[in-house]
């Protein structure tokens, strides 16, 4: 296509590469604000940090209990109140424990003790089961334990915040 | 590199001859403008064009955030606007190329008006042509509601009325375009809203393809 004379740029490669090069440069000018705008959800920062009141510190059992709050949630331009709902109970430490019902597996949710599973969280999507700490099971799908809230007292009420993937099996 | 890639396709499909019919033809003196600068005037349809495509993907853009609904159409156009990175930027570019895009339309067709260009045998790109601006003025009618706020709503009212005005069909005309007999509302905003993305645009893609498989296979019209 191009007639190279001893190594010199001849005048339609000078052309090709002027232009391409000008082209791309305006073309770059007019997506780049648009791919900007399009990968904003990569820039947007995490969800809030705030604690939300669930239940008083002298109700919670070593028997674990389903709890649901509210936290605002900010989805773009739409301002809701979204449920959330955690397994609260006393280890045999004695510590509470706040649980994600949320399944680490493919994120279905979990229930205690259903059907005969007992002492365990049981997940009726692919059969993932938890011992009552929520560590995963070895040999059942998900691949790690139930993350726990983040928690607060205050005044003997319990206050949660967001939940967070722990070390297990 | 890219030129070994290139062979390989071609090698295998023969498309230089493609690319060569869309891209390899003569230019005329009297249409450069390094030969006679006054030939820039032959520069607007060009210009409409390199416009429409940045509408047309801004556009894009714009729809992963806005909604076509009453409830929140002005909210995610607020959020769009004010949260999303370069949201500002690429509305903007919107907004004002859509005055640009008609702008340049309308020199474009002056051009083709005052140097008699029209005439046989390009009869049948005018008239595409023409349709290409009702087109362009149905997008800009349709897009300018959407926004829904107070200047976007009473602009579509009086809009519509002007439609009604149209002798015996004219009731008929604002129910279709409006969705309701009465009411400016939810159904106006969702029928605009698919005008303006799909039908307009499939029927401006179909035009424009019109009109440039016409102006090369007729060439550019000869010197005044």
């Amino acid at each position: 296509m191009s007639e190279k004379k001893n190594n010199q740029v001849s005048r339609r490669q000078f052309l090709n590469y002027t232009l391409t090069g000008v082209g791309g440069f305006m073309g770059a000018a007019v997506v780049a604000p648009m791919v900007g705008m399009a990968v904003d959800p990569l820039l947007q920062a995490d969800g809030s940090d705030d604690f939300e009141y669930v239940m008083d510190v002298d109700e919670i059992t070593t028997e674990p209990q389903r709890k649901t709050f509210y936290i605002d949630q900010q989805d773009g331009w739409y301002d809701t109140e979204a449920e959330r709902a955690a397994w609260i109970y006393r280890d045999e430490n004695g510590d509470i424990l706040a649980l994600s019902p949320i399944c680490t597996h493919l994120g279905c949710v979990v229930d205690w003790e259903t059907g005969d599973h007992d002492n365990e969280f049981f997940c009726p999507c692919h059969y993932g089961r938890y011992d009552k700490n929520g560590v995963n099971i070895p040999g059942t799908p998900p691949e790690g334990p139930l993350h726990a809230y983040e928690y607060r007292i205050e005044d003997g009420r319990l206050y949660l915040g967001r939940a967070n993937p722990r070390e297990g099996a | 590199m890219l030129q070994k890639l290139y062979d390989w396709v071609d090698e295998r499909l023969d498309i230089t001859p493609i690319w060569r019919d869309i891209a390899d033809h003569e230019v005329p003196e009297h249409v450069n403008p390094a030969h006679h600068f006054s030939a820039f005037v032959y520069c607007f349809g060009g210009l409409t064009f390199f416009v429409t495509v940045i509408q047309v993907l801004s556009g894009m853009f714009l729809t992963m955030y806005y909604v076509p609904d009453i409830e929140n159409a002005w909210h995610s156009v607020q959020y769009l606007q004010s949260q999303v990175a370069h949201g500002q930027i690429v509305r903007g570019m919107h907004h004002w190329g859509a005055s640009v895009v008609i702008v340049m339309i309308f020199l474009h067709t002056l051009r083709v008006f005052f140097q008699g260009a029209y005439k046989k045998p390009r009869e049948l790109n005018w008239i595409v042509g023409v349709l290409l601006f009702f087109v362009m003025f149905g997008l800009g009618f349709t897009g300018y509601l959407l926004p829904w706020d107070n200047k976007a709503f009473f602009a579509t009212q009086v809009g519509l009325e002007i439609a009604e005005s149209v002798p015996v069909i004219g009731t008929d005309i604002k129910t279709l375009l409006a969705g309701d007999p009465d009411i400016v509302g939810a159904q106006t905003l969702t029928r605009f809203f698919a005008i303006h993305v799909f039908f307009l645009p499939a029927a401006l893609f179909g035009l424009m393809a019109l009109h440039f498989i016409m102006i090369r296979r007729q060439g550019i019209s000869g010197p005044l």
